[in-house]
């Protein structure tokens, strides 16, 4: 299958490690990925602000340069949402760009979908010797419906120790430029993602969305080297859950958490 | 002609909520309380196997009363005054209070009893009636809590649910006429006990009450008003005059469709499978409750926020504030940071539709979620209140296009190179590079101050780095792409 990876901006420039997890994934299933090197960002951030005609051409963009894939996958909830649920909308006024969007919209997949509905696979032959919760990110959970999928990957992979994570479903307080404009608000839901998060004693918090790890590693960073805890202290790291499931007992996950 | 009246914010958002969010006491009440409506919502919506077809019904009823408004509500008032009633229109706050005060006026009366209505806080009603020397009594127990206090409400269906039990018993003790101090615990059954001995008397003599209502039926001139404790039955039976104030989206065309609303809303609202009391009175009958009813129907920036394609569907709202009690912000700050009396995701669509996005603060009221969607999950009626957020904010964006910001300078450039592979290539790279002396080495992969604009982003967390090599770099180095 000719899949694409549509790697999104903030993983190109700051998780590059998700990207590389989806291809060591991808391809020791077989698989060939190819990376669209005009792709950039779905503009996301652009419509959610009410920047509409600034993330037309975005839109645009995305539809010409994944047009042709059989199949195309990113390792974002929020993205892969953004296409799916908001492109129909913004398209709706252009019909000549709406057709292709309702032609592209439903082979956009977010890497779980991808796994386990159309490649039919769980089990990944991963392993991660560690303590894990999952916190499943908004658009993953109440978007596109991702259900279970992530959690069954992980539960396939060896050694590794799923934590339930209480309050999963609530929000973790990024919303993207909210985390700025209402940074109060943002930084108290932060407070009680984190808590609960570190209430369950894992080592990592896994997610689908690096944004929202950004924000709750962001937190949970500043937590570890609270004063009397011994600066550089290793706490909770936030990762997103490729970077586990890209991790064999030959080739142990090494990116995870810092990805750089 | 803009709404006018208590659904304007005085402050902007992010700052009205910065006090809130000083107030521990504050939130661990908010979070009780929602989070115990919330669990009780979500158990008896999950009776319901046709839950997902009510609630299509419910929308669809209230898209089908927006799209045929002006003709619905000439029948209900021509069906309403045959039934007796006399039916008088508002175009704002400001008209809806001066016909409300010549009415009461004209009753020669100067105290009136009152049943919880959003319509009435809406119009700031107990502040004219008191200007214009009449008394008005809450006697839904919350909202007299609220009055006690000389607070504002904090949520839709429970005024007061920024109190515990023990600043509510304060609040009676001092506040109460004629409370006796010494018999006043805590406990709910005390309270409830003491307010009551308080309405009481309130009931037997007033001659005027004043109500909203929760549905109005086109097709028979009926209003309906849905309630817990019953203290709205007995100001619809016992006073000669009964004023009803009513929002002109509350219609439902026939009395058939309330069978799908009765649902939708208790189990929403009360998270009860059943209102312990529904009333319904049309026009009067002789001998028989109230021998005056007047209904004001009010349009306040219902008619624009109607005339809003996408907005309008904020018109379907039946007020059951589900979306407060399962909002993360809401949780956090509670009613009175919204500035209005619609708070949470139904207040940040409402409000600045029906005042217009420029009165007060009212602008930044579509900014103040995450857009997590927990809003239009719970809503009854499907309002997709995300997307209303996000179409109120372009609205403002566009509106607003001419005057220079530094965040549209922003946004533009950033569109501006990620639409083209060479520029936002060579920005990945600019902006890798700029971090590096950030990264110490290679040491630490996070920063804890970052300028202007981003330092709002490190007031709370650390901020990530970009990484040392972009993934397109990577890639590149594999020798393909
Ligand atoms: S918007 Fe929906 S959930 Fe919120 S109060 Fe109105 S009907 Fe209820």
């Amino acid at each position: 299958m000719r899949i694409a990876l549509f790697v999104t901006c903030v993983n190109d420039l700051v998780f590059p490690g998700t990207g590389r997890a989806v291809v060591e994934i991808l391809e020791r299933l077989g698989h060939t990925v190819e990376f669209p090197a005009e792709q950039s960002c779905c503009g996301q951030m652009h419509a959610n602000s009410g920047y509409r005609a600034e993330a037309m051409p975005l839109v645009r963009r995305f539809v010409d340069t994944f047009a042709e894939y059989e199949a195309v996958v990113a390792p974002s909830g929020s993205c892969v949402a953004m296409v799916r649920e908001s492109y129909p909308r913004l398209a709706a006024d252009d019909p000549g760009l709406a057709e292709r969007v309702a032609e592209l919209a439903p082979r956009t997949y977010e890497l779980s979908e991808l796994l386990v509905d159309v490649l039919g696979v769980t089990d990944l032959g991963a392993s991660f010797p560690h303590r894990v919760t999952y916190h499943p990110t908004c658009h993953g959970l109440r978007m596109l419906r991702l259900g279970d999928r992530p959690l069954r990957l992980l539960r396939a992979v060896r050694d590794l120790e799923l934590v339930e994570l209480p309050g999963a479903e609530e929000c973790c307080g990024f919303g993207g430029t909210f985390a700025v404009k209402n940074a109060g608000v943002s930084g108290a839901m932060l407070a009680d993602k984190c808590d609960s998060v570190c209430s369950t004693g894992a080592r990592f918090v896994a997610a689908a969305d690096n944004s929202c790890l950004a924000h709750i590693g962001g937190g949970l960073s500043r937590r570890s080297d609270r004063p009397g805890t011994g600066g550089d202290q290793p706490g909770v790291r936030a990762v997103h859950y490729a970077e586990i499931l890209a991790g064999t007992v030959r080739t142990p996950a090494s990116t995870v958490g810092g990805t750089k | 002609m803009t709404g006018t009246g208590n659904i304007v914010a005085r402050q902007p958002f992010p700052q009205a909520a910065k006090v809130r969010l000083a107030d521990p006491q504050l939130r661990s009440n908010l979070r009780r309380a929602t989070h115990t409506i919330r669990d009780k919502r979500l158990r008896v919506v999950g009776e319901l196997p046709d839950w997902e077809a009510l609630r299509v019904s419910g929308a669809a009823i209230k898209d089908d009363v927006l799209a045929r408004l002006p003709d619905l509500l000439d029948q209900f008032e021509a069906a309403a005054t045959a039934a007796g009633a006399t039916v008088h229109w508002a175009r704002d706050a400001e008209e809806a209070c001066a016909v409300v005060t010549r009415l009461v006026r004209q009753t020669g009366t100067d105290e009136v009893v009152k049943i919880k209505s959003m319509a009435t806080q809406e119009i700031g009603l107990n502040e004219a009636l008191e200007a214009a020397g009449i008394a008005a009594v809450e006697t839904d127990l919350a909202e007299l809590i609220v009055q006690l206090a000389d607070d504002q409400p904090s949520h839709i269906l429970v005024p007061a649910i920024h109190y515990n039990r023990r600043q509510i018993r304060d609040i009676f003790a001092e506040r109460m006429p004629g409370v006796d101090v010494s018999a006043l615990t805590d406990e709910p059954a005390a309270l409830a006990e003491a307010a009551r001995r308080h309405l009481r008397a309130k009931f037997l003599s007033a001659r005027v009450a004043i109500s909203g209502a929760n549905f109005a039926i086109a097709e028979t001139g009926t209003l309906v008003v849905v309630e817990s404790e019953g203290n709205g039955r007995m100001c619809l039976t016992l006073p000669e005059t009964l004023i009803s104030v009513v929002g002109i989206e509350k219609l439902l065309p026939t009395f058939g469709d309330l069978e799908v609303f009765l649902q939708l809303l208790p189990r929403s609202s009360t998270g009860e499978r059943m209102n312990p009391y529904t009333s319904m009175w049309t026009g009067v009958s002789d001998g028989d409750g109230p021998q005056q009813m007047h209904i004001v129907l009010v349009d306040n920036g219902r008619t624009e926020t109607r005339a809003d394609p996408v907005g309008r569907q904020a018109l379907r709202c039946i007020r059951c504030s589900a979306c407060l009690n399962v909002c993360p912000v809401y949780e956090r700050v509670g009613g009175h940071a919204y500035g209005s009396v619609y708070p949470g995701p139904i207040g940040a669509i409402l409000s600045p539709q029906m005042t217009g996005p420029d009165a007060g603060a009212n602008r930044t009221l579509p900014y103040a979620s995450t857009l997590c969607g927990a809003c239009f999950e719970a809503c009854p009626v499907r309002i997709d209140i995300p997307e209303v957020l996000v179409h109120l904010r372009q609205r403002g964006v566009d509106a607003h296009r001419g005057r220079p910001s530094a965040e549209r300078t922003a946004m533009g450039a950033m569109s501006w190179v990620m639409r083209d592979r060479r520029r936002y290539a060579a920005a990945l790279r600019a902006a890798r590079r700029g971090a590096a002396p950030l990264r110490l080495g290679g040491r630490r992969d996070h920063v804890r101050h970052l300028p202007w604009p981003l330092s709002g982003w490190t007031g709370t967390r650390d901020a990530p780095l970009p990484a040392a090599q972009t993934f397109r770099e990577w890639w590149a180095g594999r020798g393909r792409g």
